[in-house]
C-alpha cells in the first residue's frame, strides 16, 4: 500500500461498501450513527454531549453467511446489532433490509417486519421471562403474528424444542428450571419461531461454560445449513468468530476498521488495531506460543463521548504520525473485498 | 451435530409430562397449601363478615343499636351478662362490642375501596410512565410531585368545607389522594424492567406494548403490588382515624375502629377496654393483610416450589 498517499486521493476508490453487489446482500448497512445523548437540567433540559457509541459505519452482509462482529467491550457492537433491528433508533444513516428501509417504516409495518429478524440475547438468565412458562414464551411470538393457535401452536411450540435439542414435554416448565445452555437453546427457539431470514446473535456463548459454548455454536450452525440463516454473529472471542464466521467486522470505538473474509483478515490483517487484537489469541501448541509475539497496547480505550481526534486508534497505535490525529482514514477496499480505515495499512 | 442428537435420545427416555399450569393455576395451587395465608385470609374473611352481619347481631344476639346510650352504665367493665357488654361500655354507656362491629364495616369498606382505587390509579399510571417515559413520565413527575407537596391536610379542609364528610366522600378523597406512593413504587420498577434482556426480547419478537406491558411488565411487578397494597389497605384505616378525629371523616355517632380508638385513648388509665379492642382489630386486619400479601407474592413466584 502506498503509504504517503494524500488521502484526497483515494477519493475516487471503491468505497461505499454497500454498493458492491446488491442483489446478494441481505442487509446493507450505511452511515450507521447511534449516539445516545447526556442532558443536563431538571425543568429545562439540555444537550451537553452524546455517546457516540456507533458513529459512521458501513457493511452489508450477504444472503446465507455468517458476518462475524468483533471488538472490545464498549466499542459499541451490541448497540449496531439493535440498531439494525430498529430497537434504538439510530440518530443517522440507512439500515437495509433486502432492500427495504428499516429506518424510515412506521410502527406497525416495522412490528411485521420482526417476523423476518430475529435476535439471540447474551444472558439466558436475563432474556427469558422468569413468569412465563417454556411454552409460552417461545409460544409468544406464535401469538404475536397470529401464525398458530391453540392445538397447532403446541405442536408447533414441541418441534421447535425438538430442533434445538430439548425435550418437548418441557413447554410447562419456568426457565429457572434450565442450565444456561438449555435455557440458550429456548432463546434459540424463540427466535426460529417466526421462521427469520436473518439472526443478530448477541454474544450468544459469552455467558455460558466453555462445555456448553461448543454446543450451542454447533447447534447454531446446524440451524443455518437446516433453515438457511443468516447471522450477525457478534461476539469478543476471536478463535469462536474465525470458526463461525465467513467474514469479520473489527469494530474500535463506534467504528468498522476492518472487513474482511476470515481467511484474509486472519492472515493478512491490514488495520494496526487488528493485528494487535491477532496478537493476543493464544495458539495451542507451546514451542509456537512461547515464539509468538504479542502487541501490547499501551492506554486505555478513549471514551466514546470525547473520541480522539482524525483516526480514532491514533492515542494507541505504534504507527501513529502527524496525519493521524487530524484526519480521520476513511474506508476502503486496499484488496479484493478487504476494506479498512488506516492511513498507514499494513505490516 | 452429534450432540444435538444424543442430546435428545437422551431426554426422550425422561418422558416426564407435568400438567399443564398457568401461572395463576399455579399460584393457586400453592396457595391451597400455605397454612398461615389462609388463617390469615379466614380471619379476614371472618373480621368482614362479622361487620357485614353487624345489624342482624346487634338486633339478636345483643339487644343494642350502636347509638343506644345507657348514663347509667357508664365505663362498665367486660362482662358476660348482658352480652352488649362483652367488651364493655365507654363514656355514654354504649355498647363496646357493638360499635366495634358497626367500626368494622366502615373501617374495612373504607380501606379496601380506597386501596382499589389507589391500586388501578397508581399502578395504571405508574406502569405508562415507567414504560413510555418522556414526555408522559415528565408530565406524571409533575403532577405526583405537585400533589405530593400539597399539605394533604388543608386540602381535605378545603373538600369537607365543599361536600359533606361521610364514608362514600372519605373513600373518593383517599382513593383519590394517596396512589402516590405506590405509584412512584410501580414507577421505578417499570423503569428498571423495561431495560432488561426479556422485555427487549419481547419486543424483538414484534409485541406491542399493551402486551409488553400487561403480559411481560405487570406480573414482574405484582408481587410488589401485593405487599403494598397491604401496607396501603393497614395505613388507610389509620388515616380514616386521624381524619374523623378532626371531623373530617366519619363523624359520631357513627363508629369506626380508628374514631374509637382517637375517642378511647383519653380514657386510657380509666377504661383500657376501650382502647384495647379497637387497636387490636387493626393490628390483626394489618397483619393477615401482610401475611396475604407476603403468601401471595410467594405463590406467584414459579422459583418458590415448596411452601410454608
Amino acid at each position: 500500500m502506498a503509504m504517503t498517499e494524500a488521502p484526497s486521493g483515494r477519493a475516487n476508490r471503491a468505497r461505499s461498501t454497500a454498493t458492491v453487489d446488491s442483489g446478494r446482500n441481505l442487509l446493507e448497512v450505511a452511515g450507521l450513527k447511534m449516539h445516545f445523548p447526556l442532558t443536563q437540567g431538571i425543568i429545562f433540559q439540555r444537550q451537553v454531549g452524546a455517546v457516540r457509541a456507533v458513529d459512521g459505519i458501513d457493511f452489508f452482509v450477504e444472503k446465507g453467511e455468517t458476518l462475524g462482529l468483533v471488538g472490545e467491550s464498549g466499542c459499541g457492537k451490541s448497540t449496531t446489532g439493535r440498531a439494525i433491528l430498529q430497537l434504538y433508533k439510530p440518530t443517522a444513516g440507512s439500515v437495509k433490509f433486502d432492500g427495504t428501509e428499516l429506518t424510515t417504516l412506521g410502527g406497525e409495518q416495522m412490528r411485521r417486519m420482526r417476523r423476518r429478524m430475529q435476535m439471540i440475547f447474551q444472558d439466558p438468565y436475563a432474556s427469558l421471562n422468569p413468569r412465563m412458562t417454556v411454552g409460552n414464551i417461545i409460544g409468544e411470538p406464535l401469538e404475536v403474528h397470529s401464525l398458530a393457535k391453540g392445538r397447532a401452536k403446541t405442536e408447533r411450540v414441541q418441534e421447535l424444542l425438538k430442533v434445538v435439542g430439548l425435550n418437548p414435554y418441557f413447554t410447562n416448565r419456568y426457565p429457572h428450571e434450565f442450565s444456561g445452555g438449555q435455557r440458550q437453546r429456548i432463546g434459540v427457539a424463540r427466535a426460529l419461531a417466526v421462521e427469520p431470514d436473518f439472526i443478530v446473535a448477541d454474544e450468544p456463548i459469552s455467558a455460558l461454560d466453555v462445555s456448553i459454548q461448543a454446543q450451542i455454536i454447533n447447534l447454531l450452525e446446524e440451524l443455518q445449513d437446516r433453515f438457511n440463516l443468516t447471522y450477525l454473529f457478534i461476539a469478543h472471542d476471536l478463535s469462536v468468530v474465525r470458526h463461525i464466521s465467513d467474514r469479520v467486522a473489527v469494530m474500535y470505538l463506534g467504528k468498522v476498521v476492518e472487513l474482511a473474509d476470515r481467511a484474509e483478515l486472519y492472515e493478512r490483517p491490514l488495520h494496526p488495531y487488528t493485528q494487535a487484537l491477532l496478537s493476543a489469541v493464544p495458539i495451542p501448541d507451546p514451542q509456537v506460543e512461547q515464539k509468538r509475539k504479542r502487541i501490547i497496547l499501551t492506554g486505555d480505550v478513549p471514551s466514546p463521548v470525547n473520541p480522539p481526534s482524525g483516526c480514532r486508534f491514533h492515542t494507541r497505535c505504534w504507527k501513529a504520525q502527524q496525519i493521524c490525529s487530524e484526519v480521520d482514514p476513511e474506508f476502503i477496499e486496499h484488496a479484493p473485498r478487504h476494506w479498512a480505515a488506516c492511513h498507514f495499512p499494513g505490516a | 451435530m452429534a450432540t444435538t442428537t444424543a442430546a435428545i435420545r437422551g431426554q426422550a427416555a425422561e418422558t416426564v409430562v407435568r400438567p399443564s399450569r398457568s401461572l395463576w393455576s399455579n399460584a393457586w395451587y400453592k396457595l391451597r397449601h400455605d397454612r398461615l395465608t389462609i388463617v390469615a385470609f379466614v380471619v379476614i374473611v371472618l373480621l368482614a363478615g362479622l361487620a357485614a352481619g353487624a345489624d342482624v347481631l346487634a338486633s339478636q344476639v345483643f339487644n343494642y343499636t350502636f347509638e343506644k346510650q345507657d348514663l347509667l352504665r357508664t365505663y362498665q367493665k367486660p362482662t358476660l351478662q348482658p352480652l352488649a357488654f362483652l367488651f364493655g361500655t365507654d363514656e355514654i354507656g354504649r355498647s363496646q362490642v357493638v360499635r366495634l362491629l358497626y367500626g368494622g364495616r366502615i373501617s374495612l369498606t373504607v380501606g379496601f375501596v380506597a386501596a382499589f382505587v389507589n391500586l388501578t390509579v397508581g399502578v395504571g399510571l405508574g406502569l405508562a410512565a415507567g414504560y413510555f417515559r418522556g414526555v408522559i413520565d415528565d408530565i406524571y413527575t409533575w403532577f405526583v410531585t405537585t400533589l405530593q407537596s400539597i399539605p394533604t391536610l388543608f386540602l381535605l379542609l378545603i373538600i369537607a368545607a365543599i361536600w359533606t364528610p361521610g364514608p362514600a366522600t372519605l373513600t373518593v378523597v383517599i382513593g383519590l389522594l394517596f396512589w402516590t406512593g405506590i405509584s412512584l413504587f410501580v414507577r421505578g420498577q417499570t423503569f428498571s424492567l423495561r431495560e432488561r434482556e426479556f422485555v427487549i426480547a419481547a419486543r424483538t419478537i414484534g409485541a406491542r406494548d399493551a402486551r409488553i406491558m400487561f403480559r411481560h411488565i405487570l406480573p414482574n411487578v405484582l408481587p410488589l403490588i401485593f405487599i403494598l397494597a397491604a401496607i396501603d389497605i393497614g395505613g388507610i384505616i389509620l388515616v380514616e382515624s386521624a381524619l374523623s378525629y378532626l371531623g373530617l371523616g366519619i363523624t359520631p355517632p357513627t363508629p369506626s375502629w380508628g374514631n374509637m380508638l382517637t375517642n378511647a385513648t383519653a380514657y386510657f388509665v380509666r377504661a383500657p377496654w376501650l382502647v384495647i379492642p379497637p387497636g387490636a382489630m387493626i393490628f390483626v386486619t394489618v397483619l393477615c393483610l401482610y401475611l396475604i400479601g407476603d403468601g401471595l407474592r410467594d405463590a406467584l413466584d414459579p422459583r418458590i416450589r415448596e411452601t410454608k
